[in-house]
């Protein structure tokens, strides 16, 4: 039910008003501090201000340690809108800043400042709005603002956010209720300064143009609402009104209720049912500020219980530790039993840890009850469900349930019977027959469900940080293969150019040693060696140069195409062995041909770039040295090669990378030192391998035989020629450019390492003759790796070039 | 006659409202969140691997295959009673083999011992831990987890797992009431 403005106004015409539910009626005990006037004390030696004592955030310091401070000079300084300043309540020098126990229930430190006062008290400059009607409202609020003022009820909500209200303000209620007992400061301060509050009103009324004002204060202080009448009288939109004691209805919502019949969402503000609360304290702060520009350094604070010989109201700078009010109330320690001071009122304050808690913002009261006058609390009984907390609930709530579902923390429940509608009132725990702490109960409920939801948060926040790292993660990856690959094609190309250097050399090497050998084991070579030699160079090529002119011009593209197509070769090589070897039966002497070009490939993939280089360069030596023996030798070699990597292809099945180099080498010697018995090798490598070479060794076999050896060597050179040429068309373009050159370099350097061979190494034959079997199953595990790289297609293709450049052959 | 007309008349009707239904089926379809989504919204979201899993949502998904829900220390009782809920199965103990339930830390690097090595970086699973190669690193606390991934990994052992201090907000009341007693 929701009462329009006319009714409420006919209501309070009529002095009638509502009423909220529940409440308690605890004993009052202000008479103790309310009799005489408030008293500004002595100012203490050092204050602790804190830097934090409103809701919102605290601002950043502008000051520094060891800087002397003016009165009401800000200490702080924030732009954000929840944050209020604070100041130097007197004038002195900054002695420390850092945590100090708080004035909070926990007593944890936050940081604070301290500033050692002097007996000077100056001033600093301020600023009065004498004239604020002719201002701008933000101006006023700005004002407010850097005055440093927040709710001075309890809450510390920050009034400038209050005073500029997003929506129309049908009722500025001013509360001067204080209906917790003990208390009497702002009964106290509407009776020596109505005035001024009263001042304070009427800039609230300026800026929020409400259609009434309602000062509100409860029956127990008919002086202070005799003043506030006095001070209001000229207005007839200030109303004040005197409301029935009873605990709590100075609660921000049951004062509303009591005056409105308005309720408050739960989790809305007054301002949703067109109210604005002010307390009293606030407005004469707000006065304060504007008239004369002092910024809130100081509040009433009542010194009452009967542990204080002179309990009285007091003008408490902000920051004055606890000790010095207890000397100014004359507090009697021995009167209490256990040492316990009270900030705040009986219901809703706290204790507090130690004696050095400074007055805040919001500190309205020290308690210092005697022996007699508080119990300690009682030993807790179970809940007898007598449901006396349900009926003094001033928010209607259920608190025997509310304290079943925090006790077995089943947060759901408790919020489901809206638990953070709770004012935390204290008075379902001082009705409770059980001396159950309800109040204790609920508070940590809350504060495990803030804590809950504060995790849920970082919760999301960490997930949405790990997922966008899983994220960053995988593209960095992603990022880093691609780099990687281009790195290894950049590389690829750079050893295809370089390698082919170290290529040479370990060609020329060999051409050497073989040279060596040709030179021991045949005499007649001078002159053919010469040409092998060149032939070396060339490997494939010079074979071509002895057979066809035309072939030598093409030979160092040929070169090229067959670096290139060495890679490709290999790969094919593995499946062409298979198809090869139909074919090879066929046309033994083509086949053998194609085979060792292929073979040659085939292991120089295996190994890095420079492994290439070293079979091809050897499988080109290798000819030439037979060259020298004989023709027939050369073919037989070749031959043998390529049944040595066919059968390492098939049989496949051993040590792989660490033996392909040696594998090459082994093959590439195997020819050499097998030169002119180039049947043994044969025979040697089937034992080893399986039974399909065995067609081959025949074709060798029969090869050798044929007086047209010489003409079938440089028919199977030519092949492998072309078998590379074709190889080298499969091959990217990028590599033939870059290979062309390096084969180029590779031509020279074999000629001359070929030519100085001769002086060579015996050495090598015997080694080659012991490691060979070592060698052949290297070059096994070479053909294998081979053989799983290879495709079916490019076996295909090679194969197709093979019968192709066996035709060639047959042409030329 | 009439009997067809009237399975007619039905037929249409029903090919009508059917036709409507469909429509209403896709134009007004609820979106339901998936239940891994739904587990992975309880779990901590530390991604401390305690669980077994590279990260809470793995986890997730395998609770949705029918993994057990008590393998996850950070989040303890309170994450097992809401997965319980969720799943439909009975609360079980935290399973110790994965840990126990601890307060809440944070990482904290003593930066002068730091030798900028960046692997506890590498391994923060919440990019909390700001630094360069051989540059001194620290944690942003308000943004780690407490996931203790980093410690390993630090081969100076510079990084210390520290429990977050407590201030006035983050403070459980352990206040008892104070009563007012009538004086005299």
């Amino acid at each position: 039910m929701y009462s329009d403005y006319d009714h409420i106004l006919q209501r309070l015409n009529q002095g009638r008003l509502w009423d909220f539910h529940g409440g308690v009626h605890p004993p009052q005990l202000k008479s103790l501090s309310n009799k005489k006037a408030i008293e500004t004390i002595t100012m203490p030696k050092t204050l602790h201000v804190m830097a934090k004592q409103h809701i919102g955030v605290e601002g950043s310091l502008l000051v520094k340690e060891g800087d002397r401070v003016l009165k009401g000079q800000p200490l702080t300084h924030s732009t954000n809108p929840f944050s209020v300043p604070v100041h130097a309540p007197t004038s002195g020098y900054v002695r420390h800043i850092g945590p100090h126990v708080s004035a909070h229930p926990s007593g944890l430190p936050e940081l604070a400042v301290e500033i050692s006062t002097d007996e000077f008290e100056t001033w600093a400059p301020l600023e009065p709005i004498l004239d604020y009607q002719q201002k701008p409202k933000s101006k006023i609020v700005e004002a407010i603002c850097n005055a440093g003022i927040s709710g001075m009820g309890g809450a510390g909500f920050p009034t400038h956010i209050k005073s500029s209200p997003k929506k129309n303000v049908e009722f500025l209620i001013i509360n001067g209720v204080e209906c917790e007992p003990y208390i009497t400061s702002d009964d106290r301060l509407m009776r020596e300064h109505a005035w001024q509050i009263r001042q304070g009103i009427d800039i609230l009324v300026h800026l929020l143009s409400p259609k009434l004002v309602i000062i509100a204060i409860e029956d127990n202080k008919p002086e202070a609402i005799e003043a506030m009448q006095v001070a209001c009288q000229e207005n007839a939109k200030y109303r004040v009104v005197s409301i029935p004691t009873k605990y709590p209805a100075g609660g921000e919502k049951q004062l509303i209720q009591i005056l409105t019949n308005r309720e408050v969402p739960g989790n809305g503000l007054p301002i949703d049912v067109g109210v604005i609360m002010q307390n009293v304290g606030t407005c004469f702060a707000i006065a304060d500020a504007i008239f004369t520009g002092t910024p809130l350094i100081r509040r009433v604070v009542t010194l009452t219980g009967q542990a204080f010989k002179r309990p009285q109201n007091v003008w408490a700078p902000i920051g004055t530790p606890l000790s010095h009010l207890l000397e100014v109330g004359h507090y009697k320690a021995h009167k209490q039993r256990d040492r316990k001071l009270i900030m705040g009122g009986p219901m809703m304050g706290f204790e507090t840890i130690n004696d050095d808690v400074p007055v805040v913002k919001i500190t309205n009261c020290i308690l210092a009850p005697s022996a007699s006058e508080i119990q300690a609390p009682s030993a807790e009984q179970p809940c007898i469900r007598c449901s006396a907390c349900a009926d003094a609930c001033p928010a209607s709530l259920l608190p025997q349930q509310l304290f079943w579902h925090s006790q077995a923390k089943e947060y759901e429940k408790a919020q489901e019977q809206n638990l953070f509608d709770c004012i935390e009132c204290g008075a379902c725990a001082y009705v409770c027959p059980s001396e159950i702490p309800l109040v204790h109960y609920y508070r940590v409920a809350k504060a495990d469900i803030r804590t809950q939801e504060q995790e849920k948060a970082q919760a999301d926040k960490a997930r949405l940080r790990f997922e966008a790292r899983k994220e960053r993660l995988e593209r960095e990856q992603k990022e880093r293969e691609e780099k990687h690959a281009k790195a290894a094609a950049a590389r690829k190309k750079a050893m295809s150019e370089k390698g082919n250097d170290a290529k040479d050399k370990i060609a020329a090497a060999l051409a050497r040693a073989k040279a060596k050998k040709q030179g021991n084991t045949a005499a007649p070579t001078s002159q053919e060696s010469a040409q092998p030699s060149n032939a070396s160079v060339d490997s494939p090529q010079a074979q071509q140069i002895n057979s066809d002119s035309k072939q030598t011009e093409t030979s160092k593209q040929d070169k090229v195409a067959a670096a290139i197509a060495r890679a490709k070769a290999k790969r094919a090589a593995a499946k062409e062995a298979a198809t090869k070897e139909t074919s090879e039966t066929a046309k033994p002497e083509q086949a053998a041909a194609t085979a060792t070009s292929k073979t040659d490939n085939s292991a120089v993939d295996d190994k890095s770039d420079s492994d290439k280089s070293n079979s091809d360069k050897t499988a080109t030596e290798t000819p030439p040295a037979k060259v020298q023996s004989s023709k027939q030798e050369k073919v037989s070699i070749a031959i043998a090669k390529a049944k040595a990597k066919r059968e390492a292809i098939k049989k496949a099945q051993q040590s792989q990378s660490a033996d392909s180099e040696n594998a090459e080498s082994a093959q590439t010697d195997k020819p050499q030192v097998d030169t002119q018995p180039n049947e043994n090798k044969p025979g040697e490598n089937q034992p080893v391998d399986s039974k399909q070479e065995q067609p081959q060794t025949d074709g060798s076999s029969e090869e050798k035989p044929d007086p047209t050896a010489k003409q079938k060597a440089i028919a199977a050179a030519i092949a492998k020629a072309k078998a590379k040429k074709l190889a080298k068309a499969n091959a990217s373009e990028n590599e033939s450019a870059k290979t062309q050159s390096s084969t180029e370099q590779d031509n020279k350097a074999p000629e001359t390492a070929s030519k100085k061979a001769p002086t060579g190494q015996q050495g090598e034959k015997l080694t080659a003759a012991q490691i060979r079997k070592q060698k052949v199953e290297a070059a096994v595990a070479k053909a294998r790796e081979q053989n799983r790289i290879a495709k079916l297609k490019r076996a295909e293709k090679a194969a197709k070039k093979s019968s192709s450049s066996a035709a060639d052959k047959d042409e030329n | 006659m009439t009997l067809a007309l009237a399975l007619i008349v039905i037929g249409i009707m029903a090919l009508i409202f059917g036709a409507i239904l469909g429509y209403a089926a896709i134009r007004f379809r609820v979106e339901s969140d998936p239940l891994v989504e739904q587990i992975d919204a309880l779990l901590p979201q530390t991604q401390c691997g305690q669980c077994g899993f590279p990260g809470c949502r793995p986890y997730a998904e395998s609770i949705a295959n029918g993994d057990d829900i008590n393998k996850c220390p950070p989040g303890g009782d309170a994450t097992i009673k809401q997965l319980a809920e969720l799943m439909g199965v009975e609360a079980k103990p935290l399973d110790a083999a994965h840990g126990q339930e601890d307060v809440k830390k944070v990482a904290f690097i003593r930066e002068d011992e730091c030798i900028g090595c960046t692997k506890c970086i590498q391994a923060c699973p919440v990019d909390a831990i700001i630094g360069a190669a051989k540059q001194m690193h620290t944690v942003i606390q308000d943004e780690c987890t407490g996931c203790d991934l980093c410690v390993d990994p630090c081969p100076v052992d510079c990084i210390d797992m520290i429990p977050i201090e407590q201030n006035t907000s983050s403070w459980r009341w352990q206040l008892d009431a104070i009563p007012v007693k009538q004086v005299n």
